[in-house]
């Protein structure tokens, strides 16, 4: 579905953001972007509709370079969630806002109202319709955001830090939501350094750290990782990091989730229970 | 003594109908570490800007009963007084730099508070020490890491030498290590110097052992006031939706297997030390 090939881009203040990107993502696939402030995460995220192009390299979306196709074209593949959701809004109320890139983008008035309404609804924001969207506290923006992509129903969506400022009922809505578009078989990719998110998520993984890849796998192969991890500004999530320190004991340091650890604790005090009981 | 004492708070911003924070009774202790928590828009913010008179004296809205900050009557105190007392860190830190050189961002509230040249030197020497970034005096903010951003907004407010810190969320849009990095400055300030710090944070896995009290607001109250084990591991508190540390999860689901935790641990450190000393006993 998407494919970067040896991309490099360089802004024009001089500073390259991205040094050599190869990468696939495939249909349907649910990517987490991770890395340090200034990775290249949203440099990233901007050329997949083309609102940057490579400097050196090729982006293909959906089979086509992205230096064919307009942004408007793009977008109609790939919709983008920015970090800060107000910088997209300027309309009195919420579902103008929603309603607006559909006449855009040409649907006809019937097909306008329904997309709007379902958008509305799938993100809980039927009750605020008539509302301006600056009265929306953060949470609620975000989605906002999230409903005004999702409307025009792409094929990939992509979230830049859709955690940073959510509290954690918001951020539990919004795993939820990811998870249940990418059941619907949309392509998800979201750039963020919340590992503890992705913990739970159990993506993908792609780790970026100076405008580079420096690793690709599973959430519970690179997340397990510490030394990979600290060499890009991230952290292990809390259980990775507390498993790892009982490594010696015999306890698995390779797992992210509660339930695991858990079980996987249980089982080895079992085996010391054994071994003095033998 | 009381570094703050709120009596019967409530504050409504103008143009809205509904208060944003109700009905706020507290009292803080000097030298207390105090974490803050509730979901977004709770109120968490409004109550830091009570702190050091944003509110009233910047933002409009109504507000009664009374807040009284290292002695003084926040709404009867003008701001350039209260920001000696009190230093407050923002969310963005971008949005507190502005000056060409970091020295001079430092120094900035000193100039113009009319302290004396080498008055003024030795603060912002000891502000840098403090936080860290010596090495960083003469580079400009704009070229700096966010994580280094933070640093030069908190060594700015620790030159004023407040009694009180408040920290609103400083940590968010930071990457993991930056994180962690700030809150060992914050840390680091409150052992040398015995600050009183107020720091609203979602990123509990970093605070939850260190604090001495956790603050919980809801709809723009407090719903719950106490020490940091029994707000996390208490089950009434997970309807609110505050976040609990992964390792009291961990604890608690072992613990249905093994008695292993007597006092359910809020870090790595202290999971990792109770199953040591319960292994050890079993071998033995």
């Amino acid at each position: 579905m998407i494919r970067f090939d040896n991309v490099t881009y360089v802004y024009p203040t001089g500073v390259k953001a991205l040094n050599g990107v190869s990468v696939e993502i495939g249909r349907g696939e649910l990517v987490a972007l991770m890395g340090e402030n200034g990775a290249g995460k949203t440099t990233f995220i901007k050329h997949l509709n083309g609102l940057l192009k490579p400097t050196n390299g090729k982006v293909y979306v959906d089979g086509k370079d992205t230096r064919t196709l307009s942004v408007a074209q793009l977008s109609r593949v790939v919709g983008i969630v920015f970090q800060n959701a107000d910088d997209m809004f300027f309309l009195p109320t919420i579902e103008e806002e929603v309603a607006f890139s559909l006449r855009n983008l040409g649907f006809s008035e019937e097909v306008v109202q329904k997309r709007v309404d379902w958008a509305l609804k799938f993100m809980e924001l039927e009750e605020y319709r008539k509302r301006s969207p600056f009265l929306l506290s953060g949470g609620e923006k975000k989605r906002l955001a999230l409903a005004i992509i999702l409307a025009w129903n792409p094929q990939v969506i992509a979230m830049d830090e859709p955690t940073v400022g959510q509290d954690s009922a918001q951020k539990e809505k919004l795993k939820e939501m990811i998870k249940q578009l990418n059941l619907q078989g949309r392509t998800v990719i979201i750039s963020t350094h919340d590992v503890e998110f992705v913990a739970e998520l159990r993506s993908r993984v792609i780790l970026m750290s100076k405008g580079r890849i420096v690793a690709d796998g599973r959430a519970e192969t690179i997340l397990t990782d510490g030394e990979l991890l600290s060499s890009c500004s991230i952290l292990m999530p809390q259980v990775a990091a507390t498993m790892s320190r009982l490594a010696d004991l015999g306890f698995n340091a390779k797992v992210i989730s509660v339930d695991e650890a858990v079980r996987n604790i249980v089982e080895v005090l079992r085996r010391f229970e054994h071994t003095r009981g033998a | 003594m009381e570094i703050v004492k709120i009596e019967g708070l409530t504050f409504t911003y103008s143009g809205s109908d509904t208060p944003a924070i109700s009905d706020i009774n507290l009292s803080i202790e000097e030298g207390e570490f105090v974490l803050l928590l509730g979901p977004s828009g709770c109120g968490k913010s409004t109550l830091c800007r009570c702190l050091n008179g944003l509110i009233p004296h910047f933002y409009a809205g109504k507000m009664e009963g009374r807040v009284i900050v290292a002695g003084m009557d926040v709404s009867k105190t003008p701001t350039y007084v209260l920001s000696q007392h009190v230093g407050m860190v923002f969310q963005n830190p971008e949005n507190q730099l502005f000056s060409l050189t970091v020295e001079n961002d430092v120094a900035f509230a000193l100039e113009n508070l009319g302290i004396p040249r080498d008055e003024i030197r030795r603060r912002v020497d000891f502000a840098l020490k403090a936080v860290g970034i010596e090495d960083l005096r003469k580079r400009s903010p704009f070229e700096l890491s966010g994580g280094q951003q933070q640093k030069v907004a908190i060594a700015s407010v620790l030159a004023l030498m407040p009694k009180l810190m408040v920290l609103d969320e400083p940590t968010s849009s930071l990457d993991p290590a930056s994180a962690k990095s700030i809150i060992e400055t914050i840390l680091k300030i409150r052992k040398e110097l015995g600050t009183s710090i107020i720091v609203a944070e979602h990123r509990v896995e970093l605070l939850a052992d260190k604090v001495d009290r956790v603050i919980v607001m809801q709809k723009g109250r407090i719903i719950k006031d106490g020490r940091p084990r029994e707000i996390f591991v208490s089950e009434e508190m997970v309807p609110y939706g505050i976040p609990v540390p992964k390792v009291v999860s961990m604890a608690k689901g072992v613990n249905k297997y093994f008695q292993v935790f007597n006092e359910i641990p809020l870090s790595s450190e202290e999971f990792e030390q109770d199953i040591r000393r319960f292994v050890h006993d079993k071998v033995r």
